[in-house]
């Protein structure tokens, strides 16, 4: 075994056990960002010493003495500063001196602290790119280094960004709390937003050579399967699940061998990946079991399935689509969901009546720089043999992205136009 | 990444009520972690049946099965980022039976899903 797969399986071990140790020294320290600087020194540690050693035999437990001990150290350090500290410092001292038994481990029901953590993660006061590095590295144990070559940024700035969101964490006092009434809806979007913020950064980069970044898809799925999982009652929790797994039950069949983009209506359906729109369509049923049909995850999830579930891109229901746009519009007022809606109402009533929908929102501040706008437009002009019109659209959109896969499929069909306006 | 791991044993005996609770437990935990996609168990073979081909010939066979073969009894599917996380599940899950069931013996075979 080389010194890399060593690594590689220490590493393994260690994410199997990470919820569980940040659970448990955030509660022990009421400090979630300290909690998780501590559970990565235990890593360390186990860098360190298990290669000479050996994995042992309960990995979580030597672990968690491993983490428990700094933990203390920290706790003793304080001590002088704050009375309430060293309470918890004793109860910790009288906790490390009896011995884990084997299956402690499996016993801890971590659920709401992990709940806990992924809110102090999300929290609405730090900016959105730093709430999705931020949760990476709290609930998927990623580190800096994985968070920075999934976004294909500097580890720098990745670094930077968690740093300085742990400082406002901190500075703010809210190191550690946990919402309640009112405020915890508005949490709760703020951390569904950030989960669907990195599932859509790997289904759909906006930047660089891969259309597909699927390590993002897989993380923000794991995310949104804890929150299932913690927080089974919230409705919405379960429609942006149904969400993901819906869309990334494509996935496979959304490139080519070459890597390039292939539209929904020419993608091979025996691709589609059925235990995940099994999982999808039980999350769905779920969220609506819950009252949570109207939600604006769930309604997105709706429209996903009716593609999931027809057979061949023939049999797809386009008027039920374009009901629940029309149903999702009157809940989220965003000139995008307007956008796609044009898409479904122009397969289903007709390119004329969807170009229709779309030239209104040709004004749109929003939209003005969206390629898709453009793209959409060129599609429906296409539809209606309106060729060179179509080709300036697709051109103009090409321009647009910063996605190379997709420059390349506009720039298909931009010239796909320009042969069709060609008479023979 | 997905993976199935599956445990064939020629133990014939049911695993301990001890190593019952402990794997459910396990399982628990994998699901709230999102790693845990699915999983089964499966009944003895004595109430399933083997269709062959041997010597060019199909067969089914209905039992008897008198041969202490190994079997599979059961399978899970995971969702995980790499080979070592498998492994690592399937040593955590294996500790479990040598806990809790010292005499059983048996291998959980780690296996990728093929495919892009």
């Amino acid at each position: 075994m080389t010194v890399a797969d060593a690594h590689r399986a220490i590493l393994a071990v260690w994410r199997i056990e990470q919820p569980r140790l940040i659970t448990r020294l955030a509660r022990m320290l009421r400090d979630a960002p300290l909690a998780e600087e501590l559970t990565q020194e235990a890593l360390l540690a186990a860098l360190e010493r298990w290669p000479d050693s050996g994995v042992p035999t309960a990995p979580g437990a030597w672990l968690m003495a491993t983490a428990r001990r700094r933990a203390l150290d920290h706790l003793r350090r304080r001590r002088m500063l704050q009375r309430k500290h060293a309470m918890v410092a004793q109860d910790m001292e009288a906790e490390q001196q009896t011995m884990p038994d084997l299956d402690s481990a499996l016993d801890d029901d971590i659920g709401d602290e992990l709940l806990r953590l992924i809110f102090t993660a999300c929290h609405p006061r730090l900016p959105r790119q730093a709430r999705a590095a931020l949760a990476l590295r709290m609930i998927c144990g990623l580190t800096t280094k994985e968070i920075a070559k999934a976004f294909l940024l500097p580890e720098a700035t990745i670094a930077q960004r968690i740093a300085r969101a742990k400082r406002t964490l901190a500075e703010s006092g809210l190191a550690y709390e946990t919402p309640r009434g009112k405020a915890l809806a508005e949490r709760l979007s703020s951390v569904l937003e950030v989960v669907y913020l990195i599932f859509n950064e790997g289904y759909a980069a906006t930047r660089g050579e891969d259309w597909l970044r699927p390590q993002l898809c897989s993380e923000a799925l794991r995310m949104g399967r804890v929150l299932t999982a913690v927080a089974p009652h919230e409705p919405e929790a379960h429609g942006l699940l149904a969400l993901m797994e819906l869309n990334a039950s494509r996935a496979a069949a959304r490139t080519d061998a070459e890597g390039e983009l292939v539209l929904l209506a020419d993608q091979n359906r025996a691709l589609w990946d059925q235990l995940q729109i099994r999982r999808g369509l039980q999350a769905l049923g779920r969220a609506r079991q819950l009252g949570g049909a109207r939600g604006s995850y769930a309604l997105q999830a709706a429209i996903v399935a009716c593609h999931a579930q027809a057979k061949t891109a023939a049999d797809t229901d386009w008027p039920g689509i374009a009901g629940l746009y029309a149903e999702l519009a009157a809940v989220v007022h965003s000139p995008v969901v307007a956008l796609n809606r044009a898409v479904a109402v122009g397969m289903a009533d007709g390119p004329d009546v969807g170009l229709a929908m779309v030239e209104e929102l040709m004004g749109e501040p929003a939209l003005k720089a969206y390629h898709l706008l453009p793209s959409v437009r060129g599609d429906l002009l296409q539809k209606l043999g309106r060729y060179n019109e179509a080709r300036a659209e697709f051109e103009a959109a090409a321009a647009l992205t910063g996605n190379h896969r997709e420059q390349n499929l506009l720039r298909r069909r931009a010239a796909q136009a320009a042969e069709a306006a060609t008479p023979p | 990444m997905r993976f199935m791991t599956f445990v064939t044993s020629a133990h014939s005996a049911s695993p301990t009520p001890e190593l019952i609770e402990a794997m459910h437990k396990l399982r628990d935990r994998e699901i709230k972690a999102g790693r845990m996609l699915d999983d089964g168990g499966l009944t003895p073979l004595a109430a399933g049946a083997q269709v062959r081909i041997a010597k060019g010939e199909l067969s089914v066979i209905d039992g008897p099965f008198v041969e202490a073969k190994e079997v599979v009894g059961g399978y899970a599917i995971f969702d995980l980022r790499n080979k070592e996380e498998a492994v690592a599940l399937a040593v955590e899950f294996m500790q479990l039976h040598k806990d809790f069931m010292p005499d059983w013996e048996g291998t959980c075979e780690v296996r990728a899903f093929a495919g892009p």
